[in-house]
């Protein structure tokens, strides 16, 4: 389900949001290409999960603007255009892997063989052909949420936004999620994922940092390492947030 | 609306529950050992007769009830219903297919409690016994829709389970089980009048008493139809896409 508008896939402005009496998101401007995988990057608490609650339009904001292919976050015209998995799996417990994926397959309107086919392949995208008679609470942590994965890249959306998607897994099945994000990437989709893992970084092809709410970097991973001089992910991030530190106190 | 969606979450809530057993015996087994019970204690009175219909409306409503909104408290906690609110899935698939689902569950409960509380206890309908089965479904198709509602307002499961004896034991003990409605304190009729289960219970009795019930019955389950809307309605405004 592929959508053909040539803007930026997100392009927000102003965003303001405040969740409980906090200011969570001050002022945020961002924009987010097509067809390239997009790590969001930060610390516990930074505002991945609420931004990307904003990008798919179930957060309540206080201002600003989210307009994601077009139209503003959460329109109608975006229901089949956009996936969303949240940073804890929300699957049903009490159905089987291939339920909960057929269900949310056809929540996008996949019917008869074209649903069996989305299914199958879907399956063994998350590496589950074999549990897919499993009920969801006999499964592992880590394969419960390849399950919640799965039902996002069922319906093949033109936008997928990820949130952890590949928390507590092996190094093998990571590799392969990050190259299954590729392949999406070069087919036309656009992700966007979020992760706490930074070697994972130099997967994307862009890296957006997040501190306190606030765009510290919106790069490549290359000019992240050239700008930061650092050897790896870890160490240019570090250096980048104790920057941010440094000129907020020399500003006050 | 979308019939496809509607059907689709009916089904997959029919999935969930033919993998809990237990919950399945405890809808279709309970209303009968209570039945039976009963019959039992006034056995060589007409005390069941007089009772025993009205409970064959009571009970689809308060399983239905329990069952819905500890599945759609389940469904706001775990993020499904959040997730499926982002797809073209509408708030009105999600509801009805939620009632039709449970409706047709609803319609194996009816016929086998029906069955056993005519054939089993002995009771004794004038009308036709299929119309029962019409008010039992119907009945259920409302406890789904409060279900649906109050579970809006409940946090925790603790809460949901209270809802039970909030939302449905006034509505119990008011719906002429106890002694006839037209028995009651004149403002306890009047409330008596406000609640849905009363004119279920109302179609019953009539079914059970009359040989031609059905322009009667007809009247009832149109005010649970109503009852049914108003709350499904009301339940939609607490299913709301986006949150704090
Ligand atoms: N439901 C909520 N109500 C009030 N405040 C919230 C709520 N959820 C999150 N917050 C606050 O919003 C801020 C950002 O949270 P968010 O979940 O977006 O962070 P995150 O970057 O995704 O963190 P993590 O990496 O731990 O998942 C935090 O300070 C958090 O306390
Ligand atoms: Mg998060």
């Amino acid at each position: 389900m592929m959508n053909n508008y040539d803007g930026p896939a997100v392009a927000i402005s102003g965003l303001q949001v405040v969740r409980g009496r906090r200011d969570v998101i001050p002022g945020l401007d961002l924009e987010i290409p097509a067809g390239e995988v997009v790590g969001l990057l930060g610390p516990s608490g930074s505002g991945k999960s609420t931004l990307m609650r904003c990008i798919v339009g179930v957060q309540i904001t206080k201002g600003g603007t989210v307009t994601v292919l077009g139209h503003p976050a959460g329109s109608p015209e975006l229901r089949k255009e956009v996936g969303y998995v949240t940073q804890a799996p929300s699957v049903y417990e009490d159905l089987t892997v291939r339920d909960n994926i057929a269900y949310f397959a056809r929540a996008v309107g996949l019917r008869g063989t074209e649903l069996r086919d989305a299914v199958d392949r879907t399956l063994a995208e998350v590496d589950l052909v074999d549990y897919g008679g499993q009920l969801i609470r006999d499964l592992s942590g880590g394969q419960e949420s390849r399950v919640s994965l799965a039902a996002a890249l069922v319906g093949r959306p033109t936008l997928l936004v990820l949130d952890e998607p590949t928390v507590g897994l092996d190094p093998v099945l990571r590799r392969d999620l990050w190259e299954l994000f590729a392949n999406l990437a070069a087919q036309g989709h656009s992700l966007v994922v979020s992760s706490h893992v930074m070697d994972e970084a130099t997967r994307c092809d862009r890296l957006v940092l997040l501190r306190a709410g606030e765009v510290l970097a919106d790069v490549t991973p290359e000019e992240l390492l050239a700008r930061t001089g650092a050897a790896d992910a870890d160490a240019a991030f570090l250096t980048l947030v104790d920057h941010a530190a440094e000129t907020r106190r020399s500003a006050s | 609306m979308n019939p496809g969606l509607t059907l689709a979450t009916a089904g997959r809530v029919l999935r969930q529950v033919r993998t809990d057993h237990r919950t399945i015996a405890l809808i279709i087994v309970v209303p009968c050992v209570l039945l039976g019970l009963l019959a039992w204690i006034y056995t060589g009175t007409h005390v069941f007769d007089l009772i025993g219909p009205a409970l064959l409306g009571v009970f689809p409503m308060v399983v239905m009830f329990i069952v819905t909104s500890v599945a759609t408290l389940r469904e706001r906690q775990s993020g499904t219903l959040e997730r499926l609110l982002t797809t073209p899935m509408g708030k009105g698939d999600f509801m009805i297919g939620y009632a039709v689902g449970f409706g047709l569950l609803a319609v194996v409960q009816a016929v086998v409690a029906t069955g056993f509380a005519v054939w089993v206890c002995g009771l004794d309908v004038a009308g036709p016994v299929w119309l029962l089965v019409v008010v039992a479904v119907a009945d259920a198709v409302l406890g789904t829709a409060l279900g649906l509602l109050a579970s809006g307002f409940a946090r925790t499961e603790f809460q949901a389970v209270q809802f039970m004896p909030a939302f449905l034991l006034p509505q119990f003990l008011l719906c002429g089980l106890l002694i006839p409605r037209d028995q009651l304190p004149t403002f306890l009729e009047w409330i008596s009048n406000l609640l849905p289960l009363s004119y279920a219970v109302d179609a019953m009795k009539e079914i059970t008493r009359s040989t031609d019930p059905l322009s009667a019955v007809a009247g009832d389950l149109g005010i649970v139809a109503g009852f049914i809307i108003a709350a499904l309605a009301l339940a939609s405004l607490t299913l709301s896409r986006r949150s704090a």
